[in-house]
C-alpha cells in the first residue's frame, strides 16, 4: 500500500490528477447534483460531467497536437487562428443557403477543412524546420494572418449554415447517446496512443526536444520530425475548427477558436510537459484540458459571471503551476528536512537531559 | 626595472578570469613591446580568446592588472578600449555587409558638415585616401561591402581599426579564410604597420605563418601561462610540446603489444575530398580490421575529417568510396546505411540525450536507422540494452536510469553501445576518453583494439593524448592545418615521431 502511494506521488500524473480531484471535490460539496447524469427524452446523455467532457473536446484535440510541438521545444500559437480558418472553410463550402441545401457535399467540406489545417501545419513546419525561424515568431505570423484569411473567405460576413447535418458535429448524431465532439476527441486520443505505442516517433520527438544536436548525430532526421509535429498540430486545429464551427452553426472569423491556443498550451503545461521540450505526457495533457474546462464549468455553476471568469481562472492556474514548479518542490523538501532535523534535535535534547 | 617596463606598450599581469564554476584564466601574464608582432599560441580552449576579450573589455577580469601606454587601465567595453587605442579584427568580419565601404570605415564617427549633416564627399575621399595610403588598396569606396571578397573585407576591417589612432592591433585568426597570395599581402601590411610603431597580436593556427611573421610567442595552456619566447630560440617541436604539455623524448619506447592487423580489403577510401575551410584535399583509405589514428592539435581539422566521413559535414568536391563503390552523402543516415558509426567529440552536446534513459539512448541510432515505423518491441529493447550494459560493463542502477545521472565514462560507454547496436563496419571514436577516469580509459582503448581484431571492424581513433594513439593504433595519419601531412605505420608510431610530424620535422618512412 505504502509503495503504491509512493509510486503515485512520484508519477508525473500525480499533480494534474490531484488538481482535478480537488476541483471535483469542491463541486461535489458546493454544486448540487454535480455528478448526476440523466438520459434525456431524445436519448442523449445529459449532466455536468458529460457537459465538461463535451465542452473540453476541442481543447483536448488542440492540446494533443500542442503536446508534440512543445515536446520538440517549440510552440504553435497559430492553432486558434487555424480553428477560425478551418471552420470558415467548412461553412463557405456548405454555403449559407436558407433552404438548407449544401453547395458542396458534406464530406468534401469536412475534407477541405482538415486539408486547410494540414496546409497551415506545412506552412508552420516550413518556417520552423526548414527556415529555422523561432517557433514563437514563426507561428505568430499565421496567428496574426489567420483571422484575416478567414475574414477574406467569409467576405467579412458571419455565414450561418442551415444544412442540418452540419450541426451533428458539435451536437449529437440522432440516436447516439454521446456528443459527437466527445467521440471525435476520443478517437483522436486513441489515434495518438496508437501512434505512441506502435511507432518510435515519440522517442524521436523527445530526443529532438532534449538535444536536437545529439539527435542529429544519432541519425534522426530532425527536420522531418519538426515538420511532422507542426503538420499534426495543424491537423488537430482543423478538426477542432469543424467542432467549433458546428457548435454555433456559423463561420465567425473573429471569435472562432479565440484564445484557444493559450488554453491548449496551458493544458499541456498543467499536464506536466515542460515548455523546454523533452518528455511529454499525453495523459497529463488530457487531464489538463479537462481541468481547465471543469474550472470554467464550476465557476459558471457557482455563479461567477463570464467577465470575471478569467481572473478566477488565473488564480487557480497560478496555484497549480506554483505547486508543480521545481523551486516549490525544492522548498518543500527543505522544509521537510528542517522539520526532521528539529524533531531529531529535540529528541537529542531529551536524551541528553 | 622601470626603464625596462617602459619598452612595453602593454602589460597584463597576474590575470585571473572566472566564469561561473570555471576558472578560464589562471595567473596569466602577457607583455607586448612597441612595434613588435607577437603570437598568442595554445590549443583550442587554452584561453587565447578569453585573454583577448579581457583586454578588449568584452569580459571583465577577476584579478590582475593591465598597464597600457604607461597607465593602469580597466577595459570596460570594446568601444572604450578602442578609444584608448586597442583595436581588434575578428575572424569573421564584423562589418555591415550592406553598407558602403566608406560608411563601414567611418560608421559612428562620420565627418559632419553644416547643421550636423553627414559630409559624404569628405567621407568618401578620406576612405579612399586611407585605404590607398595605409594598405595600398585602390577600390571604389561607394560600393557595398558585400561587393568585395572576404579577403578585401578583412583589409577594410584592418583599415578601420588602424584609422582610430590604434596602438595595439589584435588580429584573431585573420588568415583562416585567405588564400596564400592574400595572406602574403596581409603580411606586407602587417610589416608596414610594425614599422610605424604599431604592435600587433597575431592569433593563428598556422605554424608556418607564425614563424614567418612573428617576433615573439606567448604560450598558454589550459588557461595558464606557460611562457614567452623569442621565435628564434624556440624550435617548432618545442612549441608543440609546450602547447600540449608533453616533453618530447627522442627514442622513447612505448609498448605496442597486441595491436590489430589490418586485413586486405579496403573498406573506405577518399579521393581529393575537400570541405571548404574544414578539410583540404584528403586522400586516404581505411582497411577492415585496423585501428587508424588521426593525430593533430586541437583545431587541426581531425574532427572535421571524421564528420566528413559520417556525413555531418558535406564535402564540396572529391569522392568517397565504400567497398569500392562511390557513395553520395547528404545526411548522416546515408553513412549509417553504409555501416559507418560515429561517436562525436563533445559527449554532452553531441552525444547523450540527457533526459532519456540508458535503454533509450542505446537503441536510438538503431531505431533511427530502422525507421520509426519499425518500432522495436519493449522486450527487444530491454534485451539489447541489457546485452550492451553487460558487454561494456556499464555501471547503472538499472537500464531505466537517466543517462545524465551516469559518470562521464559510463555515458561514453552508452554512446559506444548505441553505435555497436547498429553493427557498423567502421566505428569512428572522436576523443572517446576525454574527461574519463584511467580505468575506463584503458577499457575503451582495449575495446577499440579488440573490435578491430576480433570482429574485423575498422576503427578510427582520435585523441589528443599521444600515448593513447601509440597504444591503440596500427596506423596514424597526421593532420595539420586541415590537411593530412603524413602517415606513420607500425613501429614508426611513437609520441616523438607524431609530434615531430605535427611540427613538420618528420615526414615518415613512406614519404
Amino acid at each position: 500500500m505504502e509503495s503504491l502511494v509512493k509510486k503515485f506521488t512520484q508519477s508525473s500524473l500525480a499533480l494534474p490528477l490531484v488538481a482535478l480531484a480537488v476541483l471535483l471535490l469542491f463541486n461535489a460539496f458546493f454544486v448540487d447534483d454535480f455528478f448526476k447524469i440523466e438520459v434525456m427524452e431524445n436519448g442523449n446523455l445529459y449532466g455536468r460531467p458529460i457537459d465538461i467532457l463535451y465542452r473540453a473536446s476541442s481543447l483536448i484535440i488542440l492540446a494533443l497536437g500542442m503536446t508534440f510541438v512543445i515536446a520538440t521545444g517549440g510552440i504553435d500559437i497559430s492553432v486558434g487562428a487555424v480553428v477560425a480558418i478551418s471552420s470558415a472553410t467548412c461553412c463557405v463550402m456548405l454555403g449559407g443557403d436558407i433552404s438548407g441545401i449544401p453547395e458542396h457535399p458534406f464530406f468534401v467540406a469536412i475534407l477541405a477543412s482538415l486539408c486547410v489545417g494540414i496546409v497551415a501545419g506545412i506552412w508552420n513546419g516550413t518556417l520552423v524546420a526548414k527556415l529555422k525561424i523561432q517557433a514563437m515568431v514563426a507561428t505568430l505570423i499565421l496567428m496574426t494572418a489567420g483571422r484575416g484569411i478567414a475574414q477574406l473567405m467569409t467576405d467579412g460576413q458571419i455565414i450561418t449554415v442551415y444544412y442540418k447535418p452540419f450541426a451533428y458535429i458539435g451536437g449529437n448524431i440522432p440516436g447516439v447517446m454521446l456528443p459527437t465532439a466527445m467521440i471525435i476527441a476520443l478517437a483522436m486520443v486513441l489515434l495518438v496512443l496508437f501512434i505512441n505505442k506502435r511507432t518510435s516517433i515519440g522517442l524521436m520527438i523527445q530526443s529532438v526536444g532534449i538535444n536536437a544536436n545529439a539527435a542529429r548525430y544519432a541519425g534522426i532526421k530532425v527536420t522531418a520530425v519538426l515538420f511532422a509535429v507542426y503538420i499534426f498540430s495543424g491537423f488537430c486545429a482543423g478538426t477542432a475548427g469543424l467542432i467549433e464551427g458546428s457548435l454555433i452553426r456559423a463561420a465567425d472569423a473573429n471569435n472562432a477558436g479565440l484564445n484557444m491556443e493559450m488554453d491548449a498550451i496551458l493544458a499541456v503545461t498543467l499536464g506536466g510537459t515542460l515548455m523546454v521540450g523533452g518528455r511529454y505526457y499525453i495523459g497529463g495533457t488530457i487531464i489538463g484540458a479537462i481541468t481547465i474546462q471543469t474550472l470554467t464549468t464550476t465557476m459558471y455553476a457557482i455563479g461567477v459571471s463570464s467577465d470575471r471568469l478569467p481572473a478566477v481562472k488565473a488564480i487557480v492556474i497560478l496555484l497549480i503551476i506554483v505547486f508543480q514548479s521545481e523551486k516549490f518542490k525544492e522548498m518543500y523538501r527543505n522544509y521537510k528536512l528542517k522539520r526532521l532535523d528539529a524533531q531529531l534535535g529535540s529528541k537529542k535534547e531529551v536524551t541528553n537531559a | 626595472m622601470a626603464l625596462e617596463d617602459n619598452e612595453y606598450i602593454l602589460q597584463m599581469k597576474h590575470i585571473d578570469m572566472f566564469f561561473p564554476g570555471v576558472k578560464a584564466l589562471k595567473d596569466v601574464s602577457f607583455n607586448l613591446k612597441k612595434g613588435e608582432i607577437i603570437s598568442l599560441m595554445g590549443e583550442n580552449g587554452a584561453g587565447k580568446s578569453t585573454l583577448v576579450k579581457v583586454l578588449t573589455g568584452v569580459y571583465h577580469k577577476t584579478n590582475g592588472e593591465i598597464t597600457f601606454d604607461g597607465k593602469v587601465i580597466e577595459p570596460t567595453t570594446p568601444l572604450a578600449s578602442q578609444q584608448m587605442g586597442i583595436s581588434t579584427v575578428y575572424q569573421e568580419v564584423n562589418l555591415c555587409a550592406n553598407l558602403s565601404v566608406a560608411e563601414n570605415i567611418y560608421i559612428g564617427r562620420e565627418p559632419r558638415g553644416a547643421f550636423g549633416r553627414i559630409d559624404w564627399a569628405t567621407m568618401q575621399k578620406n576612405a579612399s585616401d586611407l585605404l590607398f595610403r595605409e594598405l595600398g588598396i585602390d577600390i571604389d569606396v561607394t560600393k557595398e561591402l558585400n561587393f568585395y571578397p572576404v579577403a578585401m573585407q578583412q583589409m577594410i576591417a584592418i583599415a578601420r581599426a588602424i584609422d582610430t589612432q590604434c596602438k595595439v592591433l589584435i588580429l584573431d585568426e585573420p588568415t583562416s579564410s585567405l588564400s596564400d597570395k592574400e595572406t602574403e599581402r596581409l603580411f606586407k601590411i602587417m610589416r608596414n604597420l610594425k614599422s610605424q610603431g604599431i604592435s600587433i597580436i597575431f592569433i593563428s593556427h598556422f605554424l608556418e605563418q607564425i614563424y614567418t611573421i612573428c617576433d615573439r610567442i606567448t604560450v598558454l595552456r589550459d588557461g595558464t601561462y606557460i611562457g614567452e619566447y623569442d621565435i628564434k630560440s624556440l624550435p617548432r617541436i618545442e612549441l608543440i610540446s609546450k602547447m600540449m604539455g608533453k616533453e618530447v623524448k627522442e627514442g622513447e619506447i612505448e609498448s605496442n603489444v597486441d595491436k590489430s592487423v589490418p586485413r586486405e580489403n579496403v573498406f573506405l577510401e577518399t579521393e581529393h575530398v575537400t570541405v571548404p575551410g574544414k578539410v583540404k584535399d584528403l586522400s586516404m583509405d581505411i582497411k577492415s580490421g585496423e585501428v587508424v589514428g588521426f593525430a593533430g592539435l586541437l583545431g587541426s581539422g581531425r574532427s572535421e575529417i571524421a564528420e566528413t566521413l559520417f556525413g555531418t559535414l558535406l564535402k564540396s568536391s572529391g569522392n568517397i568510396y565504400i567497398d569500392g563503390t562511390a557513395v553520395s552523402v547528404k545526411t548522416p543516415m546515408d553513412m549509417m546505411k553504409n555501416r559507418i558509426a560515429f561517436c562525436p567529440e563533445d559527449r554532452k552536446v553531441q552525444g547523450i540525450i540527457g533526459d532519456l534513459s540508458v535503454r533509450e539512448n542505446i537503441i536510438l541510432a538503431l531505431q533511427a536507422k530502422n525507421g520509426m515505423f519499425k518500432h522495436m518491441s519493449r522486450h527487444r529493447q530491454n534485451k539489447l540494452a541489457d546485452y550492451y550494459i553487460n558487454l561494456l560493463r556499464i555501471k547503472v542502477s538499472d537500464r531505466e536510469q537517466l543517462i545524465k545521472n551516469l559518470s562521464g565514462g559510463n555515458q561514453q560507454k552508452v554512446i559506444i553501445a548505441r553505435w555497436l547496436a547498429t553493427e557498423p563496419n567502421l566505428l569512428i571514436l572522436d576523443e572517446p576518453t576525454r574527461g574519463i577516469d584511467v580505468g575506463t580509459k584503458s577499457e575503451i582503448e582495449a575495446l577499440a583494439v579488440s573490435l578491430a581484431k576480433e570482429k574485423g571492424m575498422a576503427v578510427v581513433f582520435i585523441s589528443g593524448e599521444m600515448g593513447e594513439m601509440v597504444r591503440t593504433c596500427s596506423r596514424v595519419m597526421v593532420i595539420r592545418d586541415h590537411e593530412k601531412i603524413t602517415e606513420l605505420n607500425d613501429d614508426e608510431i611513437s609520441t616523438a615521431h607524431i609530434m615531430q610530424a605535427i611540427a613538420g620535422d618528420y615526414h615518415g618512412k613512406s614519404c
